[in-house]
């Protein structure tokens, strides 16, 4: 509808200036974000005694840890995507359909873990899980907590970073219920007799594909970044192997930075193009 | 594949307000009932409750004679056009009117060739690759239709589809509305607060007010004779003038009219007389004079100062060119029966409903 709008044939005559500023502008934030990434990489391939070499690299991939807990990241990050979207999508829109009254308290519980720092968090986390062995130990949802427990993949993790995605999932998936007619839609899917699962999978998801793209981008982001948490409650992810792995050697160290951030840049190109195909469909 | 539609005793009250108050209503089999109102009346819950969108505090549904209060809604048998666009934006036209039959699971061949025809029927058939965004306003709402009829229902649920859209496209897919639904002698509600709308098209017009329903009826019925003060007002224009009941005939303007429907046990009524039942001569020394004119295209209604009070009347736009604010003016009423109310006014004043401007 904009192309309709005829602004862009006025903006040709009048990008003449702004067009100056728009590459000097271009120029220093390529400057501000690629020197140091530059600078970087040359320091990974390059000693005064070997002169280039790609042997940081190759370190890298045989190092003891690397797949294991880049692994572990991205199954937290997977888990962690599909438990905040079962989680929030039905639950915000039953609210928005059947409760908008709800909508205020939801946002600020959604919002919450925004302003209670990831340290106080764990600690809070921590002192829980001591405290809790005692006053739950009677219960089954301990033992069910027992059950679910794997030192290879820890559940908790998984609790935590729901808890710390939230506001930026609730973000996003308010932005895109927002642009959509919700209540006519899913009354016209009733109507035509769809089920509540049919309405969410054949109806809403689609019509949200961009917005649960963007909620996926965040969490996997921070997911595979996170640090605080993972590390005090003794985990070892990919962020917290980096850093045990910089103390001793810190060519490494900046060669599996750059590693990673090719790595979560190439996954967030294959998700926004997977959520893109489809939608172009 | 026709159904009756029965409301009985129907109450909703949301929080303090009350949307029904205890509407009771038959549509029969194959009828068109218009449900009009002011907004708020209630027609909308009306409607929502036949689509088991919202559930009455009590009283009960019935479509052909079944309690289909506690059906839900995925499992009633009555297709719904909504008042805003509701198409599927990430379908296209076909699959937006193969939605219902893909949800029954009938093999992509059939509800494919369903989908043509019923875009065929609705006037489209050129338009099924396109989407939603892609659509005018009463494109939309004629695939809308189209895709509230695929699953052949027995009940088609019509809320203010119309409202939107711009009025010649109204008038058009309105008649169309009504074409199809005698070609398909479908059970069909239709909401709305477009008094038009609802005569030109409706079997029946069944008139709401506070969750109550007023008057139901024929068109013509309800225009000509309304039950109430408030659907005489609601339902066109109406002037009020004092008479004076003798008999079964009422003197008004100097005039004698017989009295149609129940007299009042005071003699001194209210006359109930149509704009358009007003005839306006221009005479120099007449009684009357014209204080404005306003120009409604086909016709123009005069204010015109009588005796005491004033009195609207709809003069046909040709001879309005003489009747120019200041005329002098003799009225006469057209000589047909006319109904009488409780007198409301003690002087000759016109109620103006919605529409006189």
């Amino acid at each position: 509808m904009a192309a309709l709008t005829g602004l862009e044939r006025v903006s040709g005559t009048v990008t003449r200036r702004p067009k100056a500023w728009r590459g000097v502008v271009f120029a220093l934030a390529a400057a501000y974000f690629l020197v140091p990434l530059g600078t970087s990489v040359w320091y990974t391939i390059y000693t005064p005694t070997a002169g280039v070499s790609l042997s940081a690299y190759g370190e890298l991939l045989t190092a003891d840890g690397f797949v294991r807990s880049l692994s572990l990241s991205l199954g937290l990050a997977v888990a962690t995507i599909a438990v905040v979207l079962l989680l929030a999508l039905p639950a915000m829109l039953a609210v928005r359909l059947f409760a908008p009254g709800l909508r205020v308290v939801m946002e600020v519980l959604c919002t919450l873990p925004l302003v209670v720092p990831p340290i106080t968090f764990v600690a809070g986390i921590g002192t829980s899980l001591r405290n809790g062995t005692e006053v739950l130990a009677p219960t089954p949802f301990w033992a069910t907590l027992i059950a679910v427990q794997d030192p290879a993949f820890p559940v908790v993790l998984v609790l935590a970073y729901v808890v710390l995605v939230l506001p930026f999932v609730y973000r996003s998936l308010d932005a895109g219920l927002r642009t959509m007619d919700v209540r006519t839609l899913v009354e016209a899917a009733r109507n035509l007799g769809a089920s509540w699962p049919y309405v969410l999978v054949r109806v809403i998801v689609p019509n949200l594909r961009s917005a649960l793209a963007s909620a996926s981008f965040l969490t996997l982001a921070l997911v595979l970044g996170e640090y605080t948490v993972a590390s005090l409650l003794g985990y070892e992810p990919f962020a917290v192997w980096i850093v045990t792995v910089s103390g001793s050697k810190g060519q490494l160290s900046v060669a599996v930075s750059i590693l990673s951030l090719l790595l979560i840049w190439l996954l967030l190109l294959a998700v926004s193009t997977v959520f893109g195909r489809k939608k172009g469909k | 594949m026709t159904a009756s539609v029965e409301f009985r005793g129907l109450r909703r009250a949301f929080g303090r307000t009350v949307a029904l108050d205890g509407l009771d209503l038959t549509v029969a089999p194959g009828e068109f009932v218009a449900l009009l109102g002011p907004s708020g009346c209630g027609k909308t819950t009306a409607l929502r409750c036949v689509a088991g969108f919202e559930r009455p505090d009590s009283g009960a549904v019935l479509v052909d004679g079944k309690d289909v209060t506690d059906v839900p809604a995925n499992k009633r048998d009555a297709g719904m056009v909504f008042q805003s666009y509701s198409l599927f934006p990430n379908l296209n036209a076909r699959d937006n009117v193969a939605f219902g039959l893909r949800v029954r699971k009938v093999p992509v061949a059939t509800r494919r060739a369903r989908a043509g025809e019923l875009l065929e029927l609705v006037g489209l058939p050129t338009h099924a690759d396109r989407y939603p965004h892609q659509l005018s306003g009463g494109q939309q709402q004629r695939v809308a239709l189209a895709r509230a009829l695929a699953l052949e229902p027995r009940v088609l649920l019509l809320d203010e589809p119309l409202s939107a859209l711009d009025a010649k496209v109204r008038v058009s897919l309105r008649e169309e509305i009504r074409r199809l639904q005698l070609d398909l002698g479908i059970t069909t509600v239709f909401v709305t607060h477009d008094q038009e709308e609802a005569l030109s098209i409706a079997d029946r017009v069944a008139v709401l007010r506070d969750g109550r329903l007023e008057q139901v009826g024929a068109p013509a019925e309800v225009y000509d004779r309304p039950a109430t003060p408030f659907v005489a007002e609601f339902v066109g224009t109406m002037n009020h003038l004092a008479g004076q009941v003798s008999g079964d005939q009422v003197t008004v303007l100097g005039q004698i009219l017989p009295v149609d429907g129940p007299v009042p046990e005071d003699p001194s009524v209210d006359v109930l007389v149509r704009p358009e039942a007003v005839k306006v001569v221009p005479s120099p020394d007449g009684p009357a004079e014209v204080v404005a004119a306003s120009f409604r295209g086909a016709s123009v209604r005069l204010r015109l100062a009588v005796e005491g009070g004033e009195v609207l009347a709809d003069v046909p736009g040709h001879e309005a060119a003489q009747l120019g604010p200041g005329t002098r003016v003799t009225v006469r009423l057209v000589e047909r029966p006319v109904l009488v109310a409780e007198r409301t006014v003690t002087v000759p004043a016109p109620v103006v409903a919605a529409d006189a401007v």
